[in-house]
């Protein structure tokens, strides 16, 4: 190590006060998750069927709509921290593991706007009309 | 890094139930970040796509090998769900007692099995 100031020294090799802020995130998009994953599966179950047309109707509902967008946040912001703590676990080298986390937050947002946009378009698109 | 000291990995430790949980959590987690969010924006965009595009991702959902895939996320979910929970109970400093502790640790991957094949049951008799 360098001859930096003491908090320059022990930087980046241990708690770097992320760490609580990381554990609340998880906690508070766990609880986003169980509220709209148990949304989503009973309205699977209680749709008539799953074909194009009644999924497509349901989702375009705004209730349905907005209940999916703020699932895909919850559930893409949920699975960064989770596959972070991971890369944190498993990866050592330090060159790798900040590309891997690069790469993740990447993926997830990309994920998440592509979903968003997909719920958007579905909503706002109506059906039979011109896509 | 090479030369702090290590703590003993799984290998080293008795196996017992409290560790098959922390693991199954980690597994399920990853596996449905992995594979579940990428299935899960297929089906969003081949909804958004048109009805071809979700016919061939209905189609292949509906297969054996599509159910296999379909099931195994499902219950990958409930498991994920039920050893969540098990962490908030643990988050707010309960259920450290032993006795306690190990019944959550089987109860939890077993109720989730449990509402797995409840969930399958309700979609496949219906």
């Amino acid at each position: 190590m360098g001859n930096g100031t003491s908090i320059g020294r022990v930087r980046g090799l241990g708690s770097a006060r992320e760490g609580a802020h990381h554990w609340l995130l998880q906690r508070f998009t766990a609880i986003g998750n169980l509220v709209l994953m148990l949304w989503l599966i009973t309205s699977f179950a209680l749709l008539p069927d799953l074909t194009y047309p009644t999924v497509r109707e349901w989702l375009a509902q705004p209730l349905s709509a907005a209940a999916m967008a703020l699932l895909l946040v919850s559930v893409f912001w949920h699975a960064r921290l989770g596959l972070q703590v991971l890369i944190e676990d498993y990866v050592h080298e330090a060159g790798s593991k900040f590309a891997l986390v690069v790469l993740l937050n990447l993926a997830a947002i990309a994920g998440a706007v592509f979903g968003v946009f997909c719920v958007v378009r579905i909503a706002l698109t109506p059906l039979g009309g011109a896509a | 890094m090479a030369d702090r000291p290590l703590s003993p990995h799984l290998q080293i430790w008795k196996w017992g139930p409290h560790m098959l949980v922390s693991i199954l959590h980690r597994i399920t987690g990853d596996g449905m970040a992995l594979v579940g969010l990428a299935i899960g924006l297929w089906w969003l965009g081949a909804l958004a796509s048109g009805e071809e595009a979700y016919g061939l991702f209905y189609e292949l959902a509906s297969s054996i090998p599509g159910h296999i895939v379909l099931i195994g996320l499902s219950w990958a979910f409930f498991t994920h769900m039920m050893s969540g929970l098990r962490h908030f109970v643990l988050d707010i400093g309960a259920g450290y007692e032993l006795d306690t502790n190990k019944m959550w640790s089987i109860l939890a991957p077993v109720i989730a099995i449990i509402l797995t094949v409840a969930f399958w049951a309700w979609i496949l008799l219906k």
